[in-house]
């Protein structure tokens, strides 16, 4: 039996004496699309660095296919090559090339050789449609490009799942839809993703359940349909109406 | 009114200039008359010893203050890597005694370090560092030299924002990995131009080495400059070194400016 992608059992984190997350339990399914909402400060993007633990969990546990990344004596390294990450700033590395972008990990920490890891960047690039960037440094692209080739970047360690910490934020509202869709693009072939947006239209049409969060806590979650058109709680009204009426 | 007002501002300005350029000129025309110009050519630009120290001030002077900057940098710039990671380790006491190499190297005078090194180590222990000047000269300035660069090469590291290692080890790669691809590398464009300056000031820091003592082929340039102005008994030898000096460290510091224009027109 294939152990869940995901799965958050009970997780606490404090940042000093503020506690941020409260008790966070889950499970992600194999090819299931999960997204966060909450308002600013509610815990999602920590919950989500949680799960790569870019943030160190301060009790709980998060089971990464069975094997649990908060343990001290965790592969954390090789668990992360199984988790793709895509940042709201980007973070491509901007010393190098779109192709050296895409191979350096594939090269460091796969070990492929370097003619396989280029076949493989290509048609990564292919796929988010950017083919002919191959050779520019990333500050020569648009925030939309950057951020497709940091998503190419991802996929090209073959990871089994995908996190996604605010991907639209940092974009010009022009440049949001082409992102949307090579991440909608991700969601129908087969992906599990966890992402963490304000992007309504987007959990409305793409996501299989959306997890609404407030002061480090699950307020609910269900499909798209019912907690974003007909919310249970006061507090995922209020957020829906607040950012409605941005 | 105003515009009088005005007026008078800017008539009083201008004699105000002109009455410096006043003072200048006299200050010029009094040195022209004044001065002995021939005991200055004699003293400073005496063409026979000039023509004396060639090739020599070349062949064994520049070379050798070449040779012992190049050297000391190279000791330097690996130790100083060292330090900064140090300073950055998440182990506390790396981090202190990063930070008490630093602050004890930086403090003290480079000449007490280059003493500490050539004679303090051999009366203490019986035992000298080999290789002479060049030996010892190289490890007491790298060991100056290393404490200023550490902290260039520290803050070169934590200029380059933390979502670059975030992104890095979220791909699997490991703290050292992500130091030597993704930080570093960036790191060092940041941090050539100040690296470049530490550099220069090494060049002239060479001078020092005198207390060492030489042999007539170890002479760095002041020394070699000393040496002949005591030969001599004339100053026209700290004309020509000072000349050499300023043909090594001017490429360089032009170096710098061009280096940090691009760096800024890289940011825009």
């Amino acid at each position: 039996m294939n152990a869940p992608p995901i799965e958050i059992r009970d997780l606490h984190k404090y940042f000093g004496e503020l506690e941020v997350l409260r008790g966070i339990s889950t499970t992600i399914q194999q090819g299931e699309v999960v997204c966060l909402l909450g308002p600013s400060g509610s815990g999602k993007s920590t919950l989500l660095r949680c799960v790569n633990r870019l943030e160190e969990a301060t009790a709980g546990s998060i089971l990464i296919e069975g094997e649990d990344i908060t343990d001290e004596d965790a592969d954390v390294d090789g668990l992360r090559t199984r988790i793709g990450m895509v940042f709201q700033q980007f973070n491509l590395f901007p010393h190098l090339t779109v192709l050296r972008n895409l191979r350096i990990a594939q090269r460091k920490v796969l070990g492929r050789p370097t003619d396989e890891a280029t076949r493989i960047a290509e048609e990564m690039l292919e796929r988010v449609g950017l083919s002919d960037k191959i050779d520019e440094h990333p500050s020569r692209l648009s925030g939309g490009q950057q951020q497709r080739v940091a998503i190419a970047r991802a996929l090209c360690m073959n990871p089994d799942m995908m996190l996604f910490d605010e991907p639209t934020s940092a974009l010009d509202p022009e440049l949001i839809g082409e992102v949307l869709d090579v991440m909608r693009e991700l969601a129908e072939a087969g992906m599990t993703m966890l992402v963490v947006t304000h992007e309504m239209g987007f959990a409305l049409q793409v996501a299989d359940r959306v997890i609404f969060m407030d002061e480090g806590v699950i307020v609910e979650e269900g499909p798209p349909n019912e907690v974003l058109r007909n919310p249970a709680h006061d507090r995922t009204k209020r957020f829906l109406r607040a950012i409605e009426v941005e | 009114m105003a515009s009088e007002a005005v007026l008078r501002q800017r008539r009083r300005q201008r004699l105000g200039r002109g009455a410096m350029y006043g003072l200048l000129g006299l200050v010029v025309a009094a040195m022209v008359f004044f001065a002995d110009w021939e005991q200055i050519r004699k003293s400073f630009f005496n063409v026979e010893i000039i023509k004396d120290m060639f090739p020599e001030v070349v062949t064994v002077g520049a070379r050798n203050t070449i040779i012992y900057t190049a050297l000391a940098f190279a000791l330097g710039i690996v130790w100083a890597l060292g330090l900064a990671l140090m300073k950055l380790s998440s182990v506390a006491p790396y981090r202190w005694f990063a930070t008490a190499y630093i602050e004890l190297f930086r403090g003290l005078p480079a000449l007490i370090t280059i003493i500490l090194v050539g004679f303090g180590l051999p009366l203490a222990f019986g035992w000298s560092i080999p290789g002479g000047t060049l030996g010892k000269g190289a490890i007491g300035l790298g060991i100056v030299a290393a404490a200023y660069m550490a902290e260039t090469i520290r803050a070169g590291i934590q200029a380059v924002p933390r979502g670059q290692m975030e992104a890095a080890r979220s791909l699997g790669m490991s703290s050292g990995t992500a130091m030597t691809y993704i930080m570093l590398p960036q790191a060092f464009r940041i941090i050539i131009p100040p690296l470049t300056n530490e550099l220069v000031l090494l060049i002239k820091d060479t001078s020092l080495l005198f207390v060492l003592g030489s042999t007539p082929q170890s002479k760095e340039l002041t020394k070699f400059a000393r040496d002949v102005m005591a030969a001599k008994v004339n100053a026209t030898p700290l004309t020509v070194v000072a000349v050499m000096y300023l043909l090594i460290t001017l490429p360089l510091t032009y170096l710098v400016r061009k280096l940090e224009r691009k760096a800024e027109a890289e940011k825009r």
